[in-house]
């Protein structure tokens, strides 16, 4: 007797005769596509996209009907519909990134790091200036305000998820409502709280204040979204052997935390790293190199980028613009990806 | 039998009890502390924006939300002789923005987030989640300057485009041909910013679908649009909303994006493809720069006025999410 063995079957997965009739509906929407850009008044990108999709359509909907009647007709509809979505939606990211990589570059030069603007201006050579005194006001302003707002977030995060008192859906509203706050209004509030009544000069503490109100809600939610992973059975472990409360938070939850309440701080910086509006009302905005946050004018990333766009004209000042945009996503590309690979490995 | 035999010590047995230690309690009121500072920053924003413009708004009264003429007079010293503020042209121009990027916004990010949740996966999915959260944390300034330099030539194609075919629709009229920095365009930029943002909140909406309910939909021989709309979109409904409150609220708030690519002329505009508009954030930018100290507490007032529309439209979509999301049909 010999036994049989069944090969496993996929029934659910498309054949490769079904996935070439796909591939020969979108060549032949595309074609059809092309067609039309030629033979009617429809030109350009946006005809061309236009005609492609309802081209997509209407073949799609015509085989599928054909072949399985109206029911998998609309649904092949529905599917187009998403894919176009999703097209549309990276149409954009990627013109952005490719715009910065392609306008940017050639802002780009060894004595960006090394120069600032204090004897150039946005209209000279861009081999005069730099951006390092952009560099280290934005590492000092967001360093600033990620000093006073980790604590507070990671706290608000451990009463949500570690106290649970009788206020968490009330704070969790707040935090929510907090992280909607226009930039702008966060300025406006050191403005009126701390510039005018007391200090009467522009800073970068005052900077780094601002930014510390957007970027409280970014670290409170992470933290804890990363601090609910943490699973109950290793609180319980800790409280029976013996932890207080205090202990079981200090000793076992945050240390098991620790990767993710990185991350939060990542997402955190990636927030305000390239926020504008609050730093061009309270910063003062300097053009040479100031290490002292507490005392006069402080330059920054965005603040540089935004002066050589707007007082500029020059292609000079348009490539440092873009150069030093370049830098700024540079930057958000490097702790994008930081965050991705902590948070991708095992929480605890 | 030994005479010394030690007493035996009986141990007195631990209290017990359900109040914390001296270092729990501690513990709890540190972070209860810390766990208020929202409710204390909120409350202070509110404050001292009001402290600061107040007196405006009283002395406007509603013409401050209704009124379109932001004057200042001064004599030859400086002082101010006369001066009405109204920001009913920045406020109507918001609104405009914010509705253009709700509109063109939304449908795409939910169709999206369908595409994400229920035909892409294994690898394209996981790329696509990062490449549109790594969006999401790109800063308003990018988008602003793509949306000048690169994205406003096409859409002013488009905006031709429109006029040229819809022109006999109000709105769609122009007194005269601009079509550069219209509220339209901003409102597309302000689209393009939202949509990731709305993305991500659907997709979660869309993830907590009943398993259940959607393998019954399956089992009773629904396509994927049939089960979509029997089943995920009824139970999801409340957070798209909700989502689409939370775009709102950005795009309403938003400054910078919208000061470079929008023409904020001081006037009322209802025609979107027409280059002129106004953002209250963009009018606290603009005039901030020479404000007279008068003046700067008329933009405290404008900023408050934002801040209280911005929390009340997030009030709206945490109630939305949170409320109706869970509950399904």
């Amino acid at each position: 007797m010999s036994t049989v063995i069944p090969t496993p079957q996929k029934p659910w997965e498309s054949t490769l005769f079904e996935k070439l009739e796909n591939v020969m509906i979108i060549l032949a929407a595309f074609g059809l596509a092309g067609a039309s850009v030629r033979l009617t008044g429809l030109n350009g990108k946006l005809g061309f996209f236009i005609s492609l999709f309802i081209s997509l359509l209407v073949l799609n909907f015509g085989f599928h009907f054909m072949k399985r009647g109206s029911a998998a007709a609309k649904d092949s509809l529905l599917k187009v519909f998403t894919v176009m979505a999703i097209v549309l939606t990276l149409i954009p990211i990627v013109s952005i990134i490719a715009t910065v990589v392609s306008k940017g570059y050639k802002g780009l030069h060894w004595g960006l790091l090394t120069k600032d603007m204090a004897l150039a201006s946005v209209n000279d050579p861009i081999a005069a200036g730099g951006l390092l005194h952009a560099l280290l006001g934005t590492i000092i302003m967001v360093g600033g305000a990620l000093i006073i707002s980790f604590p507070i977030g990671v706290l608000t995060a451990l009463y949500l998820t570690e106290i649970r008192g009788s206020l968490t859906r009330p704070i969790r509203f707040l935090v929510q409502a907090m992280s909607g706050v226009p930039s702008i209004v966060a300025g406006l509030f050191i403005l009126s709280s701390l510039v005018y009544p007391v200090t009467n000069a522009l800073s970068g503490l005052m900077g780094s204040l601002a930014l510390t109100i957007l970027m409280i809600p970014t670290i409170a939610r992470t933290s804890e979204e990363m601090l609910l992973l943490i699973s109950n059975e290793l609180r319980e472990a800790g409280v029976a052997l013996g932890g207080t409360q205090w202990r079981t938070v200090a000793g076992v939850v945050l240390p098991a935390a620790r990767s993710g309440l990185v991350t939060a701080i990542i997402l955190g910086v990636a927030r305000i790293i390239g926020e504008t509006a609050p730093l061009l009302l309270v910063s003062g905005g300097g053009d040479s190199v100031n290490l002292n946050p507490a005392e006069g004018a402080m330059g920054s990333l965005p603040y540089y980028i935004w002066k050589a766009f707007l007082t500029g004209g020059t292609p000079e000042a348009f490539a440092r613009a873009w150069g030093g945009m370049l830098v700024l996503l540079a930057f958000i590309f490097i702790l994008f990806g930081l965050a991705r690979y902590l948070s991708g490995r095992k929480v605890a | 039998m030994s005479l010394d035999a030690p007493a035996r010590v009986v141990p007195v047995p631990r209290e017990i009890t359900t109040k914390p230690r001296r270092s729990d309690q501690i513990f709890r009121t540190v972070v209860t502390i810390g766990g208020m500072a929202s409710l204390a920053i909120l409350g202070l924003i509110a404050l001292f924006l009001s402290i600061k413009g107040v007196h405006i708004l009283v002395d406007e009264k509603l013409d401050f939300i209704t009124g379109s003429t932001w004057e200042v007079t001064t004599d030859e010293t400086g002082n101010i002789v006369q001066s009405t503020f109204g920001i009913g042209a920045m406020l109507v121009g918001t609104m405009l923005c914010a509705f253009i990027a709700i509109l063109v916004g939304v449908p795409i990010s939910v169709l999206s987030a369908l595409y994400l949740t229920f035909y892409a996966n294994g690898r394209i999915k996981k790329f696509l989640i990062s490449v549109i959260d790594l969006m999401a944390a790109f800063p308003s300034l990018l988008f602003g300057f793509w949306g000048f330099f690169i994205f406003m030539s096409s859409a002013e194609y488009w905006a031709k485009l429109i006029n040229k075919y819809l022109g006999f629709i109000p709105i769609f009229d122009v007194p005269t041909p601009i079509f550069e920095r219209s509220p339209f365009i901003a409102g597309l930029v302000l689209a393009i910013m939202i949509i990731p943002i709305v993305t991500s909140i659907s997709r979660e909406i869309f993830d907590q679908t009943p398993l259940d309910r959607i393998q019954a939909a399956y089992a009773l021989g629904a396509t994927k649009l049939a089960m979509i709309r029997s089943v995920v979109i009824p139970f999801g409904r409340g957070g798209i909303i909700g989502g689409a409150m939370l775009g709102l609220g950005r795009a309403m708030g938003e400054t910078v994006a919208v000061y470079t690519v929008l023409n904020v002329v001081y006037q009322i505009n209802w025609q979107v493809l027409f280059g002129a508009g106004g953002n209250v954030a963009s009018l606290i930018l603009l005039k901030f720069g020479e404000a007279t100290p008068y003046e700067v507490d008329a933009l405290m007032a404008a900023g408050l006025i934002l801040f209280a529309l911005t929390l009340l439209v997030n009030a709206a979509a945490d109630f939305l999410i949170n409320r109706l999301g869970s509950k399904g049909r």
